[in-house]
């Protein structure tokens, strides 16, 4: 069911813990769906100089958090932006698709990370208001009606 | 940590299906090999040989369920067919007396889905809820009887959380009103006592693969009075009451199945019994916020352990499990491919929190205490591990977040 990649980073996950020198901090999803995902950053000169995640979620939430986290490690917070959740899912090979909102989520919570960065520093990164928003019910919701049709 | 391929399996995984006995394969050998007739073709030898054996196994499943006559036992595809069949057959049957049904939240997708399907042809269902145990009272049956109720279906013992109904005395409700009733036997086979004179029940579903037998074949009882119509139409196999020839081989492959489970049921039950309980206590001993899901005295089916960690997912859990050559199964959403958990643990008042990281394991006859240990030394350290990577356990440990469990 999984690709050997997503095996390989939920077996092995990459920059796994709480970075306790970190100076952004973002988190998504919640329990009543089954994934939160918390993302630490220490950003030094608008460069991610370390990072790592937390996450309470299924085998796909924890991989697509690890390789998240491993594809903005050294980046520019502008780079950093730019990661899709599509990048995500093509780095791991694939992913099945009752679980392609789990690299949803680790695109969302990697702006999350960003959006406290933003805040905390002043620096407008052009990001958009609802970033952090990822409403979890209502995408359930919408995957049920799609699965009845 | 990677799963190594002389890894031993640990098998806990019963309540999903079970190893087939080589028994039972050898009883089945002779249907796929000499016997190969068709046993409605019974103008030649051939067919008349076939035809006897399928009265001879019918005679011996109707013996082992406590059947008065043999005529009452339908063999189908599996249970889910059985259990179709019951309700569909039974509703559009006596569509003219009423349009009632009556059922429970915790019913196995078998009978959930028929009855989500009669709601779209007419008729209503009432799906009864359950106490934290999971029980159904014979008095929430009986309040929920209207004068158009036609019919009652309620298992006889849940897959998931392993409660086992009062099954008797929901009978004598149902009976006293006039109303026909099924049960969904099929995890009670093997692991309590079924006997369907006893129990009072006009129908009842088992399926051979949760009792060792093969897969692809059950059973529906149907007690002689009962008017139900075909779930499937063609020939006059069944007494015309369900088209297809018959598996003969997998027929078989049931009846010897239940013959073994219901001779060995003592020895079985005491085995399991002693299973469960190490896994239970030695769980609780080494792990805490969990919860035990299901009933904690005789009502609890004798091979199902059924625990929610707190601060995990299920899905995470089994294939942590997995690398460690462990099979059981979760009733997390994602474990099942749906994007709910399971509606058993929602429907006994498991917030979905913790109905997420919900772990079943069910054992069998053949486990042994050396792999009921092993499961205990390797499950805390699972959870140790998710829960050193969950910001849900994080926040906890900050103060942030409280625990749905008290520490054990
Ligand atoms: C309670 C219950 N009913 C029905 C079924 C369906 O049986 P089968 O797999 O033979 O269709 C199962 C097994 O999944 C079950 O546990």
């Amino acid at each position: 069911m999984y690709s050997e990649k997503v095996m390989d980073h939920f077996e092995n996950p990459r920059n796994v813990g709480k970075l306790e020198d970190a100076n952004a901090v973002g988190e998504v999803g919640n329990a009543t769906c089954g994934d939160i995902m918390k993302i630490y950053m220490k950003i030094e000169n608008g460069i991610i100089e370390d990072v790592s995640f937390k996450t309470f979620g299924c085998g796909a939430a924890i991989a697509t958090s690890s390789m998240a986290t491993e594809l903005v490690k050294g980046k520019t917070v502008e780079e950093a932006l730019q990661l899709t959740n599509k990048a995500v899912m093509e780095a791991l090979d694939g992913l099945p698709p009752a679980k392609v909102h789990c690299s949803v989520l680790a695109e969302q919570a990697i702006h999350a990370a960003l959006k406290d960065y933003s805040e905390k520093t002043g620096i407008d990164l052009g990001l958009p208001e609802s970033v952090h928003e990822f409403d979890c019910a209502s995408f359930h919701k919408s995957m049920n009606e799609e699965n009845k049709k | 940590m990677e799963r190594n391929d002389k890894m031993k399996t640990v098998y806990l995984d019963n309540n999903a299906t079970t190893s087939i006995k080589p028994e039972v394969v050898e009883a089945m050998m002779p249907y796929l090999t000499d016997i190969w007739g068709n046993a409605s073709s019974v103008f030649y030898e051939v067919g008349q040989k076939a035809e006897a054996e399928l009265i001879k196994l019918r005679e011996s499943v109707a013996k082992n369920i406590g059947a008065k006559n043999a005529n009452e036992i339908y063999f189908t595809s599996s249970g889910c067919e059985a259990d179709n069949w019951a309700i569909k057959g039974y509703a559009f049957a006596n569509k003219r007396k009423g349009n009632h049904i009556i059922t429970t939240k915790i019913e196995h997708h078998a009978i959930l889905g028929t009855c989500e399907f009669l709601e779209k042809h007419g008729f209503n269902v009432t799906y009864l809820d359950v106490d934290e145990a999971g029980i159904v009272t014979p008095e929430a049956v009986e309040a929920a009887i209207t004068d158009d109720t036609i019919l009652i279906s309620v298992m006889m013992a849940n897959n998931e959380i392993g409660t086992i109904e009062p099954i008797k005395e929901i009978a004598e409700v149902a009976k006293k009103h006039k109303i026909a009733f099924h049960t969904d036997a099929v995890q009670a086979i093997g692991h309590v006592r079924v006997d369907v004179t006893d129990l009072g029940v006009d129908m009842l579903s088992i399926s051979a693969h949760k009792f060792h037998g093969p897969k692809g074949v059950g059973m529906l009882y149907i007690k002689n009075g009962t008017r139900i119509d075909n779930l499937i139409h063609g020939g006059g196999q069944e007494r015309g009451k369900r088209a297809a020839t018959e598996n003969l081989a997998g027929i078989a492959g049931l009846a010897k199945a239940l013959d073994i489970a219901v001779s060995d049921i003592d020895k079985n039950m005491a085995h399991m019994q002693k299973m469960r309980d190490r896994l239970i206590n030695g769980i609780r001993e080494r792990i805490d916020y969990i919860k035990l899901n299901g009933p904690t005295d005789e009502r609890r089916l004798c091979n199902n352990v059924n625990f929610s960690y707190e601060f995990v997912e299920g899905e995470a859990i089994l294939m942590r499990l997995n690398m460690k050559g462990i099979c059981a199964s979760s009733g997390s959403a994602c474990a099942s491919g749906s994007l709910d958990p399971s509606h058993v643990l929602l429907a006994i008042g498991v917030p979905h929190e913790i109905a997420h990281g919900s772990i079943r394991f069910s054992v069998s006859e053949d486990t042994t205490e050396e792999e009921v240990d092993y499961v205990l030394e390797t499950m805390p350290k699972i959870i140790d591990g998710l829960r050193a990577m969950s910001p849900m356990f994080e926040a906890f440990e900050e103060g942030k977040l409280e625990s749905f469990t008290k520490k054990v």
